[in-house]
């Protein structure tokens, strides 16, 4: 049986339709990622697996126990971590740890082998008020907290939002122990760069999945030619493009332009077509995760 | 119960934490049973009268040296013509006319006066009703006392009074137990309300939300604290009552505390009803205030209900206030025992029922 499984889950808000019928199942010690931009409808997933919220429509489980049900069992297996900090600042960091600790009916000292590689790296910090905290280690915090009764699931909302490069390269290097533990973790994250990092990932936008798979399987499926263009205009080059024959999609992507090509795309063609662009560069170029999202958006 | 005196302490660990609400606690009652009562008084006094002599006798004299001799009068002004008093009258610096009319004392003693007229300014009603009341007194005193040494048998009082259960008619011992209410409501009644809002605020309600501690263990939780804080704030306020203005108890402490603990749980479930209906805690203070404001002006805290029109009396029966009022003024002023107010502690047994109940049935962990 599946650590999550998520059937036809639906919840509005109002008029909105913030989860539209999403299915996905996550297997026991996957690490899945929930990829998408802001307003995708991560975190009303979240909440509505971590019991916070309850459906329209749809049934989900969550390490065997329905969402719906079974609440009370899940809230004692699962620990989540909102995108919001929400632990009490005033309280310090051992405080916090301890509180959260004691409603579980745990001690500290029971999961610290578990929570120890996180911890370890605050607990010079113990006396300090958990809002005094810089980002990344209110981060650590909260994972700590959400450890520390030994969930076999982990719902982790955008963990790395707002947290350094160096910060957030560490959070993962964390997961990636943590699953070694035989934990579930489900992540969500709006950094495309950081989906290789999963085992599988969803790509979410505007309340469904667009596409589950492994981050290699995602790339994968990008079945079309890829080209990075570049010249001193960007801008200029970018409509120039766009209007070119066999171009399906032409979009910024970095310091470069990612071109989409169709069949009847032809790069010598193509070149003698912008040979007045200053500085004009066409190289082929590797399919990202992004790429693939947004060609999966245009559809 | 290990997690209940957890979540307790975790409480009292963030009361302790903020910087201002310890000296707060501490503070706001003392300052508020040593100022108010001093302040919030109905008592008269300070009078400012203006006697227009026309007679000039004996009698007239006797009568402004009263008047400048009374506790409430002041005596203004002697003047021998009306229109001058009627302007001091007018700016405002004095508040009571006497005139007393030409050959008073003559007439006295042949044949039917002319009469004394008083004239008062209105504009503060009470003042001027009571002001005109001791003035009256004041010149009926007098009249009495001259008649008295003229004819040697002394005629005897013909009415006493006694003022039962507050015999020196002080306001303030009146006004005490209804400042103890008021530090009842604003303590007990703002600061749960605050702190679970508060939590809605950061967020921190969130991460309780999906751990297993049950809705009525959160919200007791909430409670608790705030009933410790309720108990010894009522005990700060009888001993200020007690050092400062001699203002001891008739009946038992028992009674008073039995009441208190049953105000502090009805008004602190309220509070937290109404933190369950409110996101921000700008919601949470006004709708607390809307309400406060009514039960300080409608439950007799300040005016007897007994005055008020008789929609608004029964009105009064849905406000938990009126009924601890009641018993802290009995047991204070007449030492009415428990069981003579039984309707009364029961009544707030039912509201502090009610809206614990309500609180914890609204406080939603799933939305």
């Amino acid at each position: 049986m599946a650590a999550i499984e998520v059937h036809n889950l639906s919840k509005c808000y109002g008029g909105v339709r913030a989860l539209d019928s999403v299915s996905f199942a996550v297997e026991r010690g996957e690490l899945f990622g929930l990829i998408g931009p802001d307003g995708a409808g991560k975190t009303t997933l979240f909440r509505l697996l971590a019991t916070l919220l309850n459906a329209d429509e749809g049934v989900a489980t969550v390490d065997g126990f329905d969402i719906k049900s079974d609440y009370r069992a899940i809230r004692s297996r699962v620990g989540y971590m909102p995108g919001r900090f929400s632990l009490y600042p005033d309280l310090s960091v051992e405080e916090n740890l301890r509180f959260f600790a004691a409603l579980f009916g745990v001690t500290i000292e029971e999961s610290y082998d578990l929570i120890a590689p996180i911890y370890k790296q605050i607990e010079p910090f113990r006396t300090r008020r958990a809002g005094k905290l810089s980002g990344g280690m209110k981060q650590k915090l909260a994972l700590s907290c959400a450890l520390i009764h030994r969930p076999s699931v982990l719902f982790l909302d955008e963990p790395t939002t707002g947290v350094d490069a160096v910060s957030r390269s560490e959070f993962w290097d964390m997961l990636a122990g943590l699953k070694k533990r035989g934990i579930t973790i489900l992540v969500s994250t709006p950094y495309m760069d950081e989906a290789s990092r999963c085992d599988r990932i969803a790509l979410c936008n505007e309340g469904h999945i667009l596409g589950i798979d492994t981050p290699e399987g995602i790339v994968r499926g990008f079945d079309k030619k890829l080209y990075g263009i570049g010249a001193k205009n960007m801008y200029a080059l970018l409509e120039r493009a766009r209007r070119a024959d066999g171009v399906e999609d032409c979009y910024p992507f970095g310091e470069k332009h990612h071109l989409v090509a169709d069949e009847g795309f032809d790069k010598g063609r193509f070149k003698a077509l912008l040979s007045d662009v200053e500085g004009l560069e066409i190289v082929e170029a590797e399919p990202t995760i992004e790429d693939m999202f947004i060609k999966l958006m245009k559809r | 119960m290990r997690t209940f005196i957890v979540l307790v302490q975790k409480e009292f660990l963030q009361i302790r934490r903020n910087s201002f609400l310890p000296k707060l606690i501490i503070a706001f009652p003392i300052l508020v049973m040593l100022l108010m009562p001093l302040i919030m008084t109905m008592d008269v006094r300070n009078v400012n009268v203006a006697v227009v002599d026309l007679d000039r006798s004996t009698t007239s004299r006797r009568i402004a040296s009263h008047i400048e001799a009374s506790e409430y009068l002041m005596l203004a002004h002697t003047t021998a013509e009306y229109p001058l008093a009627m302007d001091a009258l007018e700016q405002g610096t004095v508040d009571v006319i006497v005139q007393i009319p030409a050959d008073f004392e003559r007439d006295m003693t042949v044949a039917t006066p002319e009469r004394i007229s008083i004239t008062a300014n209105a504009v503060n009603a009470t003042k001027g009703g009571m002001g005109m009341q001791y003035v009256v007194q004041t010149i009926a005193k007098t009249l009495a006392e001259l008649r008295g040494e003229k004819s040697p048998a002394n005629m005897s009082e013909l009415v006493t009074v006694e003022n039962r259960f507050n015999p020196t008619l002080n306001y303030r011992h009146y006004m005490i137990p209804a400042l103890m209410i008021i530090l009842f409501i604003l303590i007990c009644g703002f600061l749960p309300a605050l702190s679970i809002v508060g939590e809605k605020e950061s967020g921190s309600i969130e991460q309780i939300n999906v751990t297993p501690i049950s809705r009525f263990t959160f919200t007791l939780s909430k409670l608790v604290p705030y009933w410790i804080i309720g108990l010894f704030v009522v005990t700060i306020a009888m001993l200020v009552a007690r050092l400062v203005y001699g203002l001891v108890p008739v009946g038992s402490i028992g009674a008073i505390y039995l009441g208190a603990l049953l105000f502090i749980l009805t008004i602190s479930g309220f509070s937290l009803t109404i933190a369950n209906f409110s996101e921000t805690m700008q919601q949470a203070m006004f709708v607390m205030f809307f309400f406060i404001m009514i039960f300080m002006l409608m439950s007799g805290l300040l005016t007897p209900v007994d005055s008020m029109p008789v929609w608004a009396q029964r009105f009064t029966l849905i406000l938990p206030p009126r009924y601890y009022v009641e018993i802290l003024r009995s047991v204070y002023l007449k030492g009415t025992t428990i069981a003579e107010l039984w309707t009364n502690f029961a009544a707030l047994g039912g509201f502090a029922l009610i809206f614990n109940t309500l609180a914890a049935l609204t406080y939603k962990k799933q939305a």
